[in-house]
């Protein structure tokens, strides 16, 4: 422990990081996820920051109204369907450019969350339970780092599941088919088209579930400064982690102990240069990434008819 | 874009936004009314979208110039700020100096520092293959903690109290209004940056180069084009724009820099981009619509008592709209 | 009019304020001259940089302007989350052209330099009652700055929060650095450390007046370092309230009362009583009389009161804060007085100083007194 002299103590800082990255992952986790998914099939969906936003709002209302937190996760996630299907239709007719409609529906999103959600501010909606994994330590910092929220261990499992079934399964091989040479896929019998648009749909039902986590159970609370741009973010992760859901979940967890960084130094006395330090997370990916990447190698992993990467 | 997606975009949105309204319980024909009134029903409602339009404009460059390129760039809203915290420097190092000359240095900070910011993002993609729009999106949030740093840290004025900011630039250093109008120069200065955008990306060697590595850099490379010098010079020009704004922000608006600046016309900006398909011309519509409904949403709040997010719900119908009826446009598909 | 308003002794005003539940008050306030000249209606601008249902700041705006609404004669017209950029202009210029208004609440600090300033010149014959801003002379007269001493609130807190605290660590979220904030945290551990001299308050700045997820990391941050009440300073304490009262720690409120988000842990809270100024200044201006430029308030005055304690507040320290607050509402309390030293180790009021609260001294306060954790 620390006092006011300044000493900075590493193994509560280590926990305190582990802790951030185990409260404020999943939202990053569950977009980065569906927008994987998406980007698979060939296309890009920039507007999950909207749908995000949407899913958090429509999750706090449902939770609220009905009194089941579940009830308010299916919502959101339905929402972001709904979201995503209509993302979907819209770039299915030709000559309408995917990452401008991306961004159009971003504002949309929040713009009609932060409508409907005006009369969702005041009221208290129940949150979701959480599982305590600590309760072998007498450390209330380990009791609370290890305090997880059931859709983080879900989102992950649900990332190595995709993984798998990328490769093992007749959908895994025909979306990626669908993303990475349309042409063939056609020729192969596959329905291009309505692939892309199933895919989109379920990038958004994730990336509801993301806003919900945010509304319902971290930190719990609805109003319009909930997201920082969390679910823009998540689509960046994705292809900072080329495509590959493990990677995602890796990024996401790097992602959210990174953002711990300030508060944690702060809580110890640290609070000169907070901004930087609140910065960490976005320093340290662009760095991951210009030393992971170089220009000779082409980016192993992007699905070829993607139109952010592939120009 | 053709006459025919935009009409029939603005009918879908006014239908689409009525039912909306109507469905909420509010009235549907007062609240178009008013958004027309707002927007540019009076000469008070023009000079207030013109007011809003002109940062949007310069920003919307810092993707329109990256895009002919190839690059998509969505980070203006850092160039914006750290542009606009150079230019704030300017007046405070050369106080006493002649107010066109400090005005014109304010302008070269603001352009090099805003351009140099996105040039980071095209040289990464250049150099090190990093994807341009995921590094020009971390160096916004970067570029926004460091603004905040300084501002807030040695730069800040110790008399500001409560709103940190730095010192500020001085009365005789702020860009004052159009005579006759309520709408300061930054609108003048918007357009003439627009227009030359526009003759330097159509009319040149270099925009036609530009072109060209953009739409196939294989070719250009094949044909001796300088594509990485290219590109780093687009996204330069494009950041530049953005930095631009800042400056005109804070010599025409705020008289300082403050963490305000950062108002979300950098994100304002690619939508207004796309909806004009990059062209340097058409920005200047895109940002008088965003304008008038910003102005509009005002009125809106005030007398039918909708929620401020009226006007974020109508600008989204609005370019969905507008970017789905690309679909009849004869024109080939967007690049970026 | 009668004269009693604007004796030095609010009280009677703020009693009267107070029970205006009922029409019957209303029409018993001294609003002759409002009344009798009905017919024209008197319009009434406000303007807020954030949701008016937000739990916090503009919340505590929201309820003031919704009080001045119900009198008659009054029409108000309000609009939320208007940036401090030419949006704020453009809205004060509307609010005049558009509806009429003669007189604009401009309720966030930064509307005030330059916007504030600017339609003041432009528009001499319009009010601007502007919240937290310092008018000086040489300003526009038909510009009135008020605000309110929230900082004795905040040290009956810090009373209430180091009686109840076991490890004797406070914690507190705040947005920025700046003096108003600053003051609240001081404020706060003088009131903590005249019940425990040990007490100390740990702070985390987050940057920014609204970012619930950082708001809400900062709160868990604190409480993994052993901080068992939390209070804060940022536009909207909903999440640090309900994160303190889901780790079962104690919490103390800020801007409105918050006591229904942490039924068991809320000890007590610094609110703000914004309807005094604002009857005063539209009253002022109802009545043709000039612009008070310049007008501060503190629990004496009605401007700031503190929410009812907790269940978790036990008797004895009940009875110390109520001592302290009664001599407050005397008069005869100074918060900030030497000798004190900042956590630097430098002294920041010297030996034998008092400073009143409504020394300017003290609206630029530029440091952390010693007992705070934290660097600015």
């Amino acid at each position: 422990m620390s006092d006011a002299s300044g000493g900075i103590a590493v193994g509560s800082l280590l926990l305190a990081l582990l802790g951030g990255a185990m409260r404020v992952s999943t939202p990053f986790l569950f977009v980065s996820l569906g927008e994987c998914i998406t980007e698979k099939s060939g296309r890009i969906n920039l507007g999950l920051e909207g749908t995000l936003v949407f899913g958090a709002m429509s999750g706090y209302g449902v939770a609220y109204l009905t009194g089941s937190p579940w009830l308010g996760i299916l919502a959101a996630g339905g929402s972001g369907l709904l979201l995503g299907v209509m993302h979907g239709l819209l770039c299915s007719l030709p000559r309408v450019n995917d990452i401008a409609v991306g961004i159009a529906m971003m504002l949309f999103g929040t713009g009609l969350a932060f409508f409907l959600g005006k009369p969702l501010i005041q009221p208290v909606a129940p949150t979701l339970p959480s599982l305590v994994l600590g309760g072998w330590s007498s450390n209330t910092q380990i009791q609370e780092a290890l305090r997880i929220n059931v859709l983080l261990p879900i989102g992950i499992v649900l990332a190595f599941a995709l993984r798998w079934a990328f490769v093992h399964t007749r959908w895994g091989l025909a979306l990626r088919l669908v993303g990475d040479n349309a042409a063939a896929a056609r020729a192969l019998g596959y329905p291009v088209i309505p692939v892309r648009i199933a895919a989109t749909a379920v990038g958004g039902f994730l990336a509801g579930i993301g806003g919900a986590f945010l509304s319902l159970y971290y930190p719990g609370s609805w109003n319009e400064g909930l997201s920082s741009g969390q679910g823009l973010m998540a689509v960046a992760l994705v292809i900072f982690a080329r495509w590959d859901p493990v990677r995602c979940a890796l990024a996401a967890l790097l992602f959210g102990a990174a953002g711990a960084l300030g508060p944690a130094l702060q809580s110890q006395g640290m609070t000169s240069g907070y901004y930087l330090f609140n910065a960490a997370p976005y320093v340290l990916t662009l760095i991951l990434m210009s030393m992971s990447w170089s220009s000779g190698r082409s980016l192993a992993g992007a699905p070829g008819e993607l139109s952010l990467v592939n120009r | 874009m053709s006459l025919l997606p935009l009409v029939a975009a603005l009918f879908v949105t006014a239908v689409l936004f009525a039912l909306f309204v109507a469905s909420q319980g509010y009235p549907a024909f007062d609240a178009l009314a008013l958004v027309g009134k707002g927007a540019f029903g009076s000469t008070f409602a023009w000079q207030n979208t013109l007011s809003r339009a002109a940062p949007i404009m310069l920003t919307a460059l810092c993707v329109a110039l990256p895009a002919r390129a190839g690059l998509l760039i969505i980070g203006g809203e850092g160039a914006l700020a750290l542009g606009g915290l150079a230019a704030a420097m300017v007046p405070v190092a050369l106080a006493g100096w002649p107010v066109l000359l400090v005005q014109g240095l304010m302008a070269l900070a603001g352009f090099v520092v805003g351009g140099g910011w996105i040039a980071l993002s095209g040289w990464l993609r250049y150099k090190r293959g990093v994807n341009e729009t995921i590094s020009s999106l971390l160096l916004a949030y970067i570029g926004a903690a460091v603004f905040n740093f300084l501002v807030e840290g040695i730069l800040r004025d110790p008399a500001s109290l409560n709103k940190p900011s730095t010192a500020p630039i001085g009365d005789r250093y702020v860009i004052g209004a159009i005579p006759g109008m309520d709408v300061h120069w930054g609108l003048v200065w918007g357009v003439l940056v627009c227009i030359g955008a526009w003759w330097l990306m159509r009319h040149t060697v270099f925009g036609f180069a530009v072109g060209v590595a953009g739409g196939n850099p294989r070719a250009a490379q094949m044909v001796g084009l300088p594509v990485g010098r290219l590109m780093l010079m687009a996204c330069f020009l494009g950041g530049g724009a953005a930095g631009l704004a800042g400056m005109l922000e804070v010599a025409a608006v705020h008289g300082d820099a403050n963490a305000d600046l950062m108002a979300g016309y950098g994100y304002a900006g690619i939508l207004v981009s796309f909806a004009a398909r990059h062209h340097p011309l058409g920005v200047m519509a895109g940002a008088l619509l965003v304008g008038g409904i910003g102005a509009s949403g005002s009125l809106l709040q005030r007398h039918l008592d909708l929620p401020d997010a009226a006007t974020l719900v109508l600008q989204g119908m609005l370019f969905v709209s507008l970017l789905a009826f690309e679909t009849l446009n004869r024109k080939g598909a967007q690049r970026v | 009019m009668t004269d009693s308003k604007h004796s030095p002794d609010r009280r009677k005003v703020i009693q009267l304020i107070g029970g205006a539940g009922a029409a019957a008050m209303v029409q018993m306030l001294p609003f002759g001259a409002g009344l009798a000249r009905a017919a024209e209606k008197f319009t009434v601008g406000v303007i807020y940089v954030g949701s008016r249902d937000d739990f916090g700041y503009n919340q505590s705006h929201a309820q003031a302007a919704a009080y001045i609404k119900k009198l008659p004669g009054i029409e108000v017209v309000e609009e939320e989350r208007v940036p401090e950029t030419i949006d704020v202009e453009k809205t004060m210029e509307a609010m005049i052209n558009e509806d009429g208004a003669q007189m604009i609440f401009a309720t966030s600090f930064g509307y005030f330099n330059p916007y504030v300033l600017k339609m003041a010149k432009k528009y001499p014959n319009v009010r601007f009652a502007h919240c937290g801003g310092l008018w000086s002379k040489g300003m526009p007269t038909n510009i009135g700055s008020f605000f309110g001493y929230i900082d004795e609130c905040e040290y009956l807190s810090g009373i209430a929060a180091a009686a109840t605290s076991k490890s004797k660590k406070l914690g507190f979220v705040a947005a920025k650095p700046i003096p108003q904030v600053l003051r609240n945290i001081n404020a706060f551990l003088l009131g903590a450390r005249s019940v425990d001299p040990k007490a100390t308050v740990s702070v985390i700045f987050t940057g920014d007046w609204s970012l619930p997820v950082k708001e809400a990391e900062a709160a868990n941050s604190l409480i993994d370092q052993g901080v068992d009440v939390l209070t804060c300073h940022v536009d909207s304490p909903k999440v640090v309230i309900e994160t303190a009262e889901r780790r079962g720690i104690y919490s103390c409120g800020f801007h409105v009362n918050q006591a229904v988000l942490a039924p068991k842990g809320y000890l007590t809270g610094a609110e703000w009583e914004w309807k005094t100024p604002y009857v005063i200044l539209v009253d002022n201006a109802e009545s043709g009389k000039p612009m008070i430029n310049f007008l501060r308030g503190g629990l004496r005055e009605g401007f700031v009161k503190t929410s009812a304690f907790g269940p978790a507040v036990s008797p004895a320290t009940r009875k110390i804060s109520m001592a302290v607050k009664a001599k407050m509402l005397q008069d005869e309390f100074v918060i900030f007085k030497g000798p004190l030293r900042d956590n630097t180790g430098k002294t920041v009021i010297a030996s034998g100083v008092a400073l009143s609260q409504q020394n300017p001294v003290l609206e630029s306060m530029n440091y952390l007194v010693d007992g705070v954790i934290g660097q600015i």
